[in-house]
């Protein structure tokens, strides 16, 4: 069968919207059926991967950081990277002046920097692109 | 012919431009293409029989999908879905968009 690409570009913010958890089941899913992804992140998207983020507790219920298990944007995205290391492919690029704009420059590994210019190749070359905007 | 796969996220009764996407999902099955409109997010608010809302796509022939964790987050069981509404997979909608000749647009 011919390898098929999938390409998304994200561009929400981590912990703003479930358009990113849907984004990344379908990230997922498509790496377990063996499909290659390309993810452009754009705008705050670029923040999904932010290195810097921590989980935490909860003094409110008085939770620790254990007792809370808080999920962070950036293992969803490392997981990812991992299943997708080569066959199938993820490739992560980030905006690299949306970077800049907002200090996020510290990613997990795996992420590179890029611009536009790389989702247009992406949309290009893939099997199909899937644009999720803001509302 | 093509693919059209239309993903509606947005819950039909906060935001009125659903109807863009069901207007455009009707108008495109008319002229003779393929057509899945995937239900995600609080877009599966529609999917309940009770909400009336999709009689019109699922009389003109378009398929009907929707997120089988987005109705478990909002406790809508299968028995409660509208006549001609499928319990999906995300696997579903990643085959449905990584065929060839397909395009698809997120609302």
């Amino acid at each position: 069968m011919k390898n098929r690409t999938l390409t998304l570009a994200l561009m929400d913010p981590p912990y703003e919207s479930a358009n990113s958890t849907t984004a990344l089941r379908i990230i997922s899913a498509a790496l377990a059926k063996g499909i290659n992804v390309n993810v452009f992140a754009y705008e705050g998207a670029v923040c999904l991967p932010l290195k810097d983020q921590a989980p935490h507790a909860n003094p409110v219920k008085g939770t620790t950081v254990e007792d809370e298990e808080h999920p962070t944007t950036k293992a969803f995205v490392s997981s990812l990277l991992a299943l997708g290391k080569d066959k199938p492919l993820l490739t992560w690029v980030n905006c690299g002046l949306c970077v800049d704009e907002r200090g996020a420059a510290n990613v997990v590994e795996g992420v590179r920097r890029g611009s536009p210019a790389d989702f247009f190749k992406m949309a290009t070359e893939s099997t199909n692109t899937l644009v999720i905007p803001t509302k | 012919m093509t693919n059209y796969v239309f993903i509606e996220s947005r819950d039909p009764f906060d935001s009125r431009d659903t109807h863009f996407v069901e207007e455009t999902a009707i108008a495109v099955k008319e002229r003779g293409h393929e057509v899945t409109v995937f239900l995600v997010q609080n877009g599966v608010l529609a999917a309940r029989e009770r909400a009336g809302r999709l009689g019109r796509l699922a009389e003109a022939g378009v398929t009907l999908l929707a997120d089988d964790v987005s109705l478990r987050e909002r406790g809508i069981r299968p028995e409660e879905l509208a006549p001609g509404v499928h319990e999906s997979a995300i696997d579903q909608l990643v085959d449905a968009i990584a065929r060839e000749n397909t395009k698809t647009m997120w609302h």
